[in-house]
């Protein structure tokens, strides 16, 4: 077991090391602009003693590295600054929406994972024959199509064809049941589909790759059914792959969100990081990538771990 | 043409032919268009499908077909300029950190996963806040955005060729290590590149249309196929074919070149 908690301790040491470069660049990336951020908040106008005045409040001042260490600190100690839109706390206008990305992301998940785990397992029982083609086809689709795309579609048909749903979400602040399920449907429609096109897909394969094992042939030759080879023998064996796959396909939420959220006015992190890029609201910014580069991370992390402990040549 | 037909099968030749158009589209669109990208030629907007206007009219009563015609120039160009760049850097850091020392490759490959570990999109949102977004500086973010994808995948190959009897020979040969990387190892990386090319390109027109869609790539007045769907959306409620045709024709570009490299790596 010490081998195991040895492995998983390193993969967390290096998830932080990697959460820590990941910081640099983005701070890097956002502090590299070109014209003084003081003097484009107040404009022509403003006297230079007044501008003097700002980039000594805002830290301008200060050398690049000492900047990094001042936002890192404060972005740990929870306090990542003031918005330049709208003067709010960034901790403020986060925490309002979070809770409501979480949300929408939870949902998606508990609707996606299941759909996508049959759609994947089937796929695989019928490998290489004309139902895995017909659904490897329709998965390729989805997921070389961009999201807004098939969000698009979906407020075409289920929105404006059939009229069954709103095309703009708007949770109000305790939904009915009708209520909560017209501001939910159609974000976690478009999103599930992605998400299953993708997680499908790696299952499938995922599957695949123990059905080349030679104990798969053992079974097949001593006479076990197709399904009985599949969710009996095959399956036990890739709890850990198809894990790994579905954390990874989750992590592809953290991008997928940022379209969805625009696009059916849900009020979550992702539409906000969108404002924060088009008023160039710095701190916001990144502080919401930071949450986005954070959440991915853990994925990945999960992934790895179920990777990790599902090999059972590591158990001794 | 048999021949070829027979290695890609119906959906890769299928693939191959959208592909293709697309590539011509957006090189000799803008000389073809029936009317001008920004010119009003009738008053009524969103009309359905006419012979006079095959994909009807914009939200201005503009030509979609000329929009669209015009518009896949900055979808197709920007893609196929990006891809190359991220294919041009990855590679070329691959392979350098793959005939480099172990100091040299560690520290390369460390920033690399990290730029990895930033999702595409946001990573993207960052550059343009911070850099902005006109028509170069979207090929360079979208390109710098996919460079540590193929570095990995550059790196991996390169350093299994490296450790190849071949290579041996030629270090034994006394070799240097820029020959070693360009003249023997880089010549069999090339053919998974392509198809790694191809793929990329892919994922450039997803993240160019998506960030166009959210009104943060191609700017007015010039539109790719993201910012037409944008600009039209008023028209989704009325079903126009200029919502519906932009959609389409990125759809059909993601989709076609998808098959092309599908039937190619099948074949591997």
């Amino acid at each position: 077991m010490s081998t195991v908690v040895g492995l998983l301790l390193r993969r967390v040491g290096i998830s932080v090391l990697t959460l820590l470069l990941v910081s640099a660049v983005v701070f890097l990336i956002t502090s590299l602009l070109p014209g003084d951020p003081a003097q484009e908040m107040l404009g022509q106008a403003a006297t230079p003693e007044v501008v003097e005045a700002l980039r000594e409040k805002l830290g301008l001042n200060q050398p690049a590295h000492l900047r990094y260490l001042n936002w890192l600190l404060s972005l740990l100690s929870g306090d990542p600054g003031v918005s330049l839109a709208n003067n709010m706390p960034v901790a403020e206008l986060v925490a309002d929406r979070l809770p409501r990305s979480l949300m929408l992301a939870g949902i998606t998940t508990v609707v996606a994972v299941p759909f996508a785990l049959s759609v994947g397992i089937t796929a695989a029982m019928y490998h290489g024959r004309r139902a895995d083609s017909i659904i490897s086809t329709a998965v390729m689709f989805v997921v070389a199509v961009p999201e807004f795309l098939v969000a698009t579609v979906a407020v075409l048909v289920f929105a404006v064809e059939l009229g069954w749903l709103s095309a703009v979400s708007y949770a109000p602040q305790n939904p009915t049941l009708p209520q909560f399920l017209a501001t939910y449907a159609l974000p976690v429609l478009t999103l599930s589909l992605v998400l299953v096109g993708q997680m499908a897909r790696m299952t499938r394969a995922a599957l695949i790759e123990q059905l080349l094992q030679p104990y798969i042939e053992m079974a097949v030759l001593k006479g076990a059914s197709p399904a009985r080879v599949i969710l009996r023998h095959a399956l036990p064996n890739a709890v850990g792959p198809i894990a790994n796959a579905v954390a990874l396909s989750l992590s592809y939420l953290m991008g997928g969100v940022v379209i969805i959220e625009v696009i059916f006015n849900y009020p979550g992190i992702a539409s906000l990081m969108v404002d924060s890029v088009t008023n160039r609201d710095f701190p916001l910014l990144q502080a919401c990538a930071m949450l986005f580069c954070t959440g991915y991370l853990i994925l990945v992390l999960m992934a790895d771990t179920a990777a990790i402990l599902s090999n059972p040549k590591l158990r001794k | 043409m048999k021949k070829l037909y027979a290695r890609l099968g119906i959906a890769g030749s299928a693939g191959l032919v959208l592909a293709v158009l697309w590539l011509l589209i957006g090189t000799l669109g803008p000389i073809l268009t029936p009317y001008g990208p920004g010119e009003i030629v009738d008053y009524e907007v969103f009309l359905p499908m006419s012979a006079e206007h095959p994909l009807g009219t914009d939200y201005l009563g503009r030509s979609v077909l000329s929009r669209i015609m015009d518009g896949a120039r900055f979808t197709v160009g920007i893609a196929f300029a990006a891809a190359l760049l991220a294919t041009l850097l990855g590679t070329g850091l691959g392979l350098f950190s793959a005939v480099s020392g172990k100091a040299m490759d560690e520290s390369i490959s460390r920033l690399m996963d990290a730029l990895l570990s930033i999702p595409n999109k946001i990573f993207a949102l960052v550059m343009i806040a911070a850099f902005g977004s006109s028509v170069p500086l979207l090929l360079l973010i979208t390109g710098i955005t996919y460079t540590p994808g193929v570095y990995r995948i550059a790196r991996a190959l390169a350093v299994n060729i490296n450790q190849l009897d071949y290579i041996q020979v030629a270090r034994a040969r006394g070799e240097g290590r820029i020959y070693l990387a360009l003249f023997e190892v880089l010549p069999n990386m090339i053919h998974p590149m392509l198809t790694d090319f191809g793929l990329r390109f892919v994922y450039v027109v997803l993240l160019l249309s998506s960030l166009s869609f959210l009104g943060l790539g191609v700017q007015p007045p010039n539109a790719d196929l993201g910012s037409l769907v944008r600009e039209n959306m008023s028209g989704l409620w009325e079903g126009a074919p200029a919502i519906m045709a932009p959609a389409a024709a990125i759809a059909s570009l993601t989709i076609g070149v998808n098959l092309f490299i599908d039937s190619l790596r099948g074949r591997h």
